[in-house]
This record gives C-alpha cells, sequence and structure tokens, in this order.
C-alpha cells in the first residue's frame, strides 16, 4: 500500500555568504494516513526546516518528497502548516482570522463557512466568533489558529513547536485538546517539538533526529495500551517512562 | 462593583491634580507670554513698529476678515497643503509597495534616497519655479519635495519590519505575495502611515510656505515676504501666528484619525 507521506533521502543546505552548512542530509521515512508522528531533536538540528521542506515552502538539494504518490509542488493544498505562535490578526476579528486561508485561496463559499462554524461550535469558540484576538486567553488563540488550517480541509497537517509559547499548565491542557481534535477530525500529523515527554505523549512513532547535520538517529514506535489514549492519560502510563529514557538515550548519545 | 480603596482613590486624585497643573501651567504661559509682548509694546519697552502687538495683530486681523483679504491667503495656503500632503501620502504608499515588491530596484536607489531626503528642499524650490512657473502647481511640488522622501523611507522601512513569520503563515495557507502585501503588510503598517502621515502634514505646510516666499501672488507666506518687503510686520505676525494655529489644527486632524482608526481596533 502506498504511504501517504514519503521521504527519499533528502537532503538541504542553508548557502550564505559565509559558506554552506549542511542543515539535513539523508532524511527518508514514511507516514501512513491517520498516523501521529512526532519530529525532536536538539535545537538547531533542522526540525523546523524538515516541516517548510515538507510543505513545500522550501526545495530539498537533492531527494524526493511525496504526498500521496505524487510530488509535494503538485499537492502542496493538502497540507495545512500550524506555527509556534498563532499570528492571529488583530485588525480581523476571530472569524474573519479563520476566513483568512479561505479567502487566499479563493474557497469563500458558504458550505466551506459552514465548516468554519461547525468547528467553531464543536471546539468551543462560537461565543468568540466577533471577538478580537486579545480577548482570548493562549488556549483559546492556538485553538483558534488550529482551526484556520483546519478550515482548509487538509490531509496533512504539520505542527511547527505549536505549543511552545504557552506558559507550561496550559500547554499541557492545549496539547491535550489539540491532539484530541487531530484525532476526531481524523487528521494525519507531524509535529516537531524539543519537549521529549510531550512527543512520547501525542505520537504513534517518535523520529529522533542528530544534532547538525540533521539525520535520522532513530525511529521508536510508541505502544501505550489503554483505552481512548489521550496525551494526558499517556503521560500516566507505566510505559511512559521507559520510552522517555530511550528517546533519552537516543539523543544524548554522540557517536 | 466595589468602591476602589482609599489608596486607590488617592493615587487617582493625586492623577489628577497633576494633569490640572499641567493644563493650568499651559494656559498661564500663553497668557502671560501675550501679556506681557503687549504691555512691553505699550509702554515703549519694545518697538511695536518691529515686533507688532498681540492688539495690532488681532486689529489687522479684524480689517483683513473685513475686507475678506484673510481667506484668500489663509485658504490658498491651507488647500495647497493639504492637496501636497495627499499627494505625498499616495506616491508614498505607491513607491514604497514598489520598492518593496522590487528588492532589487530598492537596493540601487537607497542611496539615491537618502541623499535626497537630507538635502536642502528650499534649495530646490527657486530651481522649481524656473522649471514649472510660479503657479499653484510649484508650490504643491515644493510642499511635497519636503516629505515624499522622508516618507518612502520610513515607509518602506516598517514594510520590511513586518514579523516574518506572519509572513510565513500567509505562505502556509498558499498566498501569493500580493495576499502578503493585502494581507499582512499593508494592514499592519497601518498605524506606521498614521504616525508618518502625523510628522509630513506638517513638512508640507513647511514646503508649501517655502514655495510661496518666492513664487507666490497669494498665501501667507507671500504675505509674510511681501509684509517684511513693505514694512508692514503686523502682516508678518499676523500671519505666523496664523501658520501655528493651522499647524496646530492639522496636526489635530491626524490624530484624529488615528483616534478613529484605534477605536476601530477595539
Amino acid at each position: 500500500m502506498q504511504s501517504l507521506l514519503e521521504l527519499e533521502d533528502v537532503t538541504y543546505v542553508y548557502h550564505s555568504i559565509n559558506g554552506e552548512t549542511y542543515a539535513l542530509s539523508n532524511i527518508s521515512f514514511q507516514v501512513e494516513d491517520g498516523e501521529f508522528i512526532a519530529i525532536v531533536g536538539p535545537s538547531g538540528c533542522g526540525k523546523s526546516t524538515l516541516l517548510s521542506l515538507i510543505s513545500g515552502l522550501l526545495t530539498p538539494e537533492s531527494g524526493t518528497i511525496l504526498l500521496h504518490g505524487r510530488d509535494i509542488k503538485d499537492s502542496k493544498t493538502d497540507i495545512g502548516y500550524m506555527l509556534q505562535k498563532d499570528h492571529l490578526f488583530e485588525w480581523r476579528t476571530i472569524y474573519s482570522n479563520l476566513k483568512l486561508g479561505l479567502e487566499i485561496q479563493k474557497k469563500d463559499t458558504p458550505e466551506n463557512r459552514k465548516h468554519i462554524d461547525e468547528l467553531l461550535k464543536s471546539y468551543g469558540l462560537s461565543k468568540f466568533k466577533n471577538a478580537k484576538p486579545s480577548q482570548l486567553s493562549g488556549g483559546m488563540r492556538q485553538r483558534a489558529a488550529l482551526i484556520r488550517t483546519l478550515a482548509l480541509n487538509p490531509g496533512l497537517l504539520l505542527l511547527d513547536e505549536p505549543f511552545s509559547a504557552l506558559d507550561y499548565q496550559t500547554r499541557l491542557s492545549v496539547c491535550d485538546d489539540i491532539a484530541s481534535i487531530i484525532k476526531k477530525e481524523h487528521k494525519t500529523a507531524i509535529l516537531v517539538t524539543h519537549d521529549l515527554s510531550e512527543a512520547i505523549s501525542v505520537a504513534d512513532r517518535v523520529i529522533v533526529l542528530t544534532k547538525r547535520p540533521g539525520r535520522i538517529r532513530k525511529i521508536v514506535p510508541i505502544q501505550i495500551d489503554m483505552e481512548e489514549r489521550t496525551p494526558m492519560k499517556s503521560r500516566n502510563a507505566p510505559e511512559f517512562k521507559d520510552y522517555f529514557n530511550l528517546i533519552w538515550k537516543e539523543l544524548n548519545n554522540d557517536d | 462593583m466595589t468602591s476602589p480603596s482609599l489608596s486607590q482613590q488617592e493615587y487617582l486624585k493625586g492623577l489628577k491634580r497633576h494633569r490640572q497643573f499641567v493644563t493650568n501651567a499651559r494656559i498661564l504661559l500663553f497668557v502671560a507670554f501675550i501679556l506681557i509682548w503687549e504691555l512691553s509694546a505699550r509702554f515703549g519697552l519694545i518697538d511695536s513698529f518691529i515686533f507688532s502687538s498681540p492688539a495690532r495683530i488681532a486689529s489687522t486681523f479684524i480689517s483683513m476678515v473685513k475686507d475678506g483679504s484673510i481667506f484668500l491667503h489663509v485658504g490658498m495656503t491651507l488647500a495647497e497643503t493639504l492637496l501636497s500632503f495627499l499627494l505625498v501620502v499616495i506616491f508614498g504608499i505607491l513607491i514604497s509597495v514598489l520598492l518593496w515588491l522590487c528588492p532589487k530596484l530598492s537596493q540601487i536607489l537607497e542611496p539615491y534616497l537618502v541623499i535626497l531626503n537630507s538635502l536642502p528642499k528650499s534649495a530646490l524650490a527657486p530651481l522649481l519655479i524656473v522649471w514649472l512657473g510660479a503657479n499653484m502647481n510649484t508650490i504643491i511640488v515644493a510642499g511635497m519635495s519636503v516629505a515624499i522622501f522622508g516618507t518612502v523611507l520610513n515607509l518602506y522601512t516598517g514594510f520590511q519590519e513586518v514579523d516574518p513569520d506572519k509572513i510565513k503563515l500567509i505562505y502556509t495557507l498558499r498566498g501569493t505575495k500580493k495576499d502578503v502585501l493585502f494581507k499582512v503588510v499593508l494592514p499592519s503598517t497601518i498605524p506606521i502611515i498614521i504616525s508618518i502621515m502625523k510628522v509630513n502634514i506638517g513638512l508640507c505646510l513647511v514646503g508649501v510656505v517655502i514655495g510661496e516666499f518666492i513664487g507666490a501672488r497669494c498665501g501667507l507666506g507671500y504675505l509674510i515676504i511681501y509684509g517684511t518687503q513693505v514694512f508692514k510686520l503686523d502682516w508678518v505676525l499676523m500671519s505666523i501666528v496664523i501658520l501655528c494655529i493651522i499647524a496646530m489644527g492639522l496636526y489635530a486632524m491626524i490624530n484624529l484619525i488615528e483616534k478613529l482608526y484605534q477605536k476601530r481596533l477595539q
């Protein structure tokens, strides 16, 4: 069976006046439909660059990236991207912020608007439809940012440390929140994070990258047996600690 | 709602007292200035033929209101200022957008813009008269010349300081450079545009008065130059007072626009 996303030998090089820097080297992995992948690695290992490559914002130096078996250049619009900060525009209302993607892609149709309304309702933001972003809490803003991404109905979601700008407590609950929304909407997701516990708590597989130039050190499948697994519950599972130690060791293994 | 605590009330009272004091001091300063000016003219401490006096300015003003000539002069200066300001805003935004769209062009033009911006524009005015003739167009161009280069430089800098992640957001939503311009760059720089306007409306007035000095048949700048030539210094000082009031009014107008914009944002 064909994987949803396939990366084959992807290498990326940053060019600057002082020379070239290998950011990523020979990255290959597949993502299956409905999977939740987390990518962890030391800072500066090219995690975010990898997401920019998958989303087609950057073009790899060499290697191929296929979505549904086709080059990502042809299927970009099936990818949603969530950034570190919510970047809700203060000069727009929440609703008009959520419509931004639809406006840009000229898909501002009644049924797509209805989709936004449904998402707003399911995720408890209906009341704030006409509010300004500053009236929302950090967690609600991040939820709104997710709805902005989901409004375009992407098959694959890329999450670039979307919780790192929040304080620890909010972070835990928003992570739980967002992960359950993604599961409920049956989305495939790739999360980049530097927080090991976060990665283990949400992911089906954790990809561990090395220091720059980032290579894949190990791919760890996470098997936590419980009914209705949520990130919060996963943190309390007995296996959690073992995975943590395993990945911790891989990250700090320098050879 | 519970009433604020005693210390909070005390604090608010102090704040109010402070504001009242500043306002009173401002008014007092103004009244004292007028009074000292008038009295020293009356008692011969200064020569009222050269320094005029508030009373002489007022009577000059009233007589010019009666024969209607003041409206022509003030109206002319005001119209020229507003027109050149409007053109500065339009061209300033258009040129900055062009530079933003084409970074190569902005790199090429940057040193020239910096030089033109620091060039004393009064040096250009005589040349403009020769090139464009002694008419209203020249004076409007003179007004624009003072403000346009600074506007372009500041606005372009403002465009470049837009959060790169907000621009990335547009690209992740598969937008084009046009979307970046209209959905992020322009809306997020409106506060900067307004604050640049605040500075520039005054600069346009400066440019217009310079233009009127050398190539006009009416307007406050003309009145000032003509007044010095025929030694009617009452005209000169009255014109300066009116220019102060115009400058204040124009600034207040932009302030109002800013307030309205901020109110709309809330």
